[in-house]
C-alpha cells in the first residue's frame, strides 16, 4: 500500500480486467453515467463560479460610466490594501499558532485513546468529538457568553477566587479567544481522523517493539506517528484550507463586540462586507480569488514538501 | 473475521461494519497494557474542557434573564427552573419562527446531504470500479476541486443565482450543498476495498446489468461509507452560515444559524425595547438546536467511524 500520497490517485490495481470490447463499451457507458451527475454539478457549482470570479476580478465599478476593464489593477490594489493585509496577517497568525496546537492536541489525544491504557476510552473519544456537531455559529455565541464579563463563568470564577480576569473580548485578547473557539470546535474532528487511522495499523509491529523493551512513548513516536503520516497530512491540508477562510467566528464576534472586530478582521469577512455591504463586487471577487490562489499555493507547497521529505526518509 | 471479539480491543471490533469485509483485520493483542490512572485523570481534565461549555449552556437554558445575571454558571438559579418556560417562549416568539428555522435547517441539510451523497457515491464507485477513458483526468479535476475554497465561490455564485432569480429561495442553499468533492474522494477510496470486483464479474456472467449491480450489490457493500459521507454532508449544511447569510434575506427561509445570529444581534444592540429579554432566548434556542445533530452522531457512530477509518488511511 502506498501510504505516501494523500490526495493523489490511488493505484488502479483492482479495476476491471480487460474484457471483450462489447461488454467493455457497456461498462464504459455505465461509468460515464455514474460520474456525469457529479461532474455536471461540479461544473455548474464550482468551475463556472470560479471562472466567473476570475472574470469579475478584472473589472472595476467606476463612479461614473459603470464597469470597465482594469486588468490586474484590483490585485495590485489588494497588495497595498492595509485592511486586506492585516486580515491576511491575522489568519497567518492562526495558521502558525492555532493549527499546530490543535493538531498536536488531536494527535496526542488520538494516541492516548488508542494506547489501551485509558479507562472508559469510548467516553473520552465521544466527549472530545461532540463539539464538532455544534454549529460554529452556536459555538461562537456560547463562548461569547462564557468570555463575557457580566455573567460569564470565567469572570465569575475569577471574582470568587479574587483573581483578576482579563477582558477576553478586548482588542488584546480577541484573537486568542477566537483561536480557542476554533480549537474547541475542531480538535475532536481531527482526532477522530487520526484515531481511525491508528486503529487500522497492524499490532504485530508494536508488540514486537514492546517485547524488545520499547516504551509506549517510543512506540508512538517511532512507529505509530510515522505510520499515520498520510492522515496527519490530510488534517493539515484541511486545516490550512479552513484557516484562510475563517468567517463565522469573527462575524459572530462582531455582533458581540463590534468595536473590537472591524469589518475586515479576516480576509473573508472583508470580502463579504465589500461585496454585500459596500457593493464593491469586483474588488471583493479579486480578494476572494486571490485568497483562493494563496490557499492552493500553500496547500500544494506543504503537501509537496512533506512528500518529498518522506521519500527522502524512505530512501 | 470480526466475529472473534477480542476483549482488549472490543472498541475496535465494535466499529467495524457488520458484514466485516473490510481489508482491516481487528487487532489481536497478546498484551493487555495496564490501565493508567494518571492518564485517565489527565483525560478527565481534557474532557472537562470540551464538555463544560455545553454543560454551562444546559444550565443557562434553565434560567430567566435575571437568573442568568444573578446565579453561578454551573448552578441553577434561585428564581426557579425556567427551561420549559424558555423553550415555550423560543417556539412562540414571532409566531413560531424558530420552528420554521428548525424545519428549514432539517430540509436544507437533509435534501442537500442526500443529493451530495448520491452524486458522490455514484462517482466514487465508478472511479474505483471502472477503467474508462478519461478516468485519470477527471479524477484530477475532482482532487483539484477539493482545494477550491468556498470563499472564492460565494460572490460569483450569488451573482449567478441572482441572475437566475434563485436567490432568496431554498434552492440557493440546497444546490451549492449537493457538491462534495471530498465525499466523492472518500467513496472512491472506500469502494476500492469494500466492493469485490469478482462479485461484480459473477453478477455480469449471471446477466445483471451495470445499474443493477450498482443498485443491488454496490450500495449494500458501501453502506458504512455512504453513512459517513451523508453525516458529514449533513453537518456541513446544518452548520453552514456563510452561504444562507448571503443568499437569503427573507426571515421565513432562514436556517437556525442565521436566525439565531439575528436574535443575538438584536439582543446585544438592545434596541427596539426589551432587547435584553433576548439573552435567554438565544441561549435556549442554541441549546435546542444542537441536540438533533449530537443524537444523530451518537446513533450512527458505528457506521461513520468505520467509514472514516477506511477513508483516512488509504490514498
Amino acid at each position: 500500500m502506498d501510504v505516501m500520497a494523500v490526495l493523489s490517485a490511488p493505484s488502479a490495481s483492482r479495476a476491471a480486467k480487460p474484457r471483450t470490447s462489447a461488454s467493455k463499451r457497456v461498462q464504459n457507458r455505465a461509468a460515464y453515467l455514474f460520474v456525469t451527475p457529479f461532474f455536471i454539478a461540479l461544473i455548474a457549482l464550482v468551475l463556472l463560479p470560479l471562472g466567473y470570479s476570475a472574470y469579475l476580478s478584472l473589472y472595476r465599478e467606476q463612479i461614473v460610466g459603470g464597469v470597465s476593464f482594469v486588468g490586474l489593477e484590483n490585485y495590485i490594489t489588494a497588495f497595498s490594501d492595509p485592511k486586506f493585509l492585516e486580515g491576511l496577517g491575522r489568519v497567518t497568525t492562526i495558521l502558525l499558532v492555532q493549527v499546530p496546537i490543535m493538531l498536536a492536541l488531536s494527535l496526542l489525544f488520538a494516541l492516548i485513546i488508542d494506547s489501551d491504557r485509558l479507562r472508559a476510552s469510548k467516553f473520552f473519544r465521544l466527549a472530545i468529538f461532540v463539539p464538532y456537531a455544534v454549529p460554529s455559529v452556536i459555538a461562537t455565541l456560547m463562548w461569547g457568553y462564557l468570555y463575557g464579563g457580566e455573567y460569564g463563568p470565567i469572570a465569575q470564577l475569577g471574582a470568587t477566587l479574587g483573581l483578576p480576569t482579563p477582558d477576553l473580548l478586548s482588542q488584546e485578547w480577541m484573537l486568542t479567544s477566537i483561536m480557542n473557539i476554533i480549537t474547541w470546535e475542531f480538535v475532536g474532528y481531527n482526532m477522530i481522523i487520526l484515531y481511525a487511522s491508528l486503529r487500522t495499523l497492524p499490532t504485530e509491529v508494536f508488540e514486537a517493539a514492546r517485547m524488545d523493551g520499547a516504551g509506549a512513548f517510543r512506540v508512538a513516536w517511532s512507529i505509530k506517528i510515522p505510520a499515520i503520516r498520510p492522515a496527519l497530512l490530510l488534517t493539515l491540508i484541511f486545516s490550512i484550507i479552513g484557516t484562510f477562510q475563517v468567517f463565522n467566528e469573527p462575524s459572530l464576534m462582531y455582533k458581540i463586540a463590534p468595536n473590537v472586530i472591524g469589518a475586515s478582521y479576516t480576509p473573508n469577512l472583508y470580502a463579504y462586507n465589500l461585496a454585500f455591504v459596500n457593493q464593491q463586487v469586483n474588488y471583493a471577487a479579486a480578494l476572494a480569488f486571490f485568497l483562493g490562489i494563496v490557499i492552493m499555493v500553500v496547500s500544494f507547497t506543504v503537501q509537496n514538501t512533506i512528500e518529498r521529505r518522506n521519500q527522502k526518509a524512505m530512501g | 473475521m470480526t466475529s472473534t471479539l477480542n476483549p482488549t480491543r472490543s472498541s475496535s471490533a465494535a466499529k467495524k461494519p457488520a458484514h466485516g469485509n473490510r481489508a482491516v483485520p481487528p487487532r489481536k493483542s497478546a498484551i493487555t497494557p495496564r490501565k493508567s490512572g494518571l492518564l485517565t485523570a489527565l483525560m478527565v481534565c481534557v474532557a472537562a474542557y470540551f464538555l463544560l461549555p455545553l454543560i454551562w449552556l444546559a444550565f443557562a437554558a434553565t434560567k430567566s434573564d435575571t437568573g442568568l445575571f444573578t446565579s453561578f454558571g454551573f448552578a441553577f438559579a434561585s428564581d426557579g427552573f425556567k427551561l420549559f418556560d424558555n423553550i415555550a417562549s423560543v417556539f412562540a416568539y414571532q409566531d413560531g419562527v424558530f420552528l420554521k428555522w428548525l424545519g428549514n435547517t432539517a430540509l436544507y441539510a437533509g435534501v442537500g446531504a442526500i443529493g451530495a451523497t448520491l452524486l458522490a457515491t455514484a462517482a466514487g464507485y465508478a472511479f474505483a470500479k471502472y477503467e474508462f477513458p478519461g478516468r485519470k483526468a477527471l479524477f484530477s479535476v475532482l482532487l483539484g476541486s477539493i482545494m477550491v475554497p468556498l470563499t472564492a465561490l460565494a460572490v460569483p455564485t450569488y451573482l449567478l443565482f441572482s441572475g437566475m432569480q434563485l436567490t432568496n429561495t431554498m434552492w440557493a442553499v440546497i444546490l451549492p450543498s449537493i457538491i462534495s468533492p471530498f465525499g466523492a474522494y472518500l467513496m472512491r477510496v472506500y469502494a476500492a476495498d469494500a466492493v469485490d470486483t469478482s462479485l461484480m464479474e459473477s453478477a455480469r456472467i449471471d446477466g445483471a446489468g451495470e445499474l443493477r449491480i450498482f443498485w443491488q450489490i454496490g450500495l449494500r457493500l458501501l453502506a458504512p461509507g455512504i453513512v459517513t459521507v451523508f453525516l458529514f454532508a449533513v453537518v456541513a449544511t446544518w452548520n453552514n452560515y456563510f452561504l444562507p447569510l448571503i443568499m437569503l434575506n427573507n426571515g421565513d427561509l432562514f436556517p437556525l444559524t442565521v436566525g439565531l445570529a439575528q436574535w443575538q444581534a438584536t439582543s446585544t444592540s438592545g434596541g427596539g425595547g426589551g432587547g435584553g429579554a433576548m439573552f435567554s432566548m438565544v441561549i435556549t434556542g442554541s441549546f435546542v438546536s444542537i441536540i438533533p445533530l449530537i443524537f444523530l452522531f451518537l446513533y450512527l457512530q458505528r457506521y461513520w467511524q468505520s467509514g472514516l477509518a477506511a477513508g483516512s488511511v488509504k490514498g
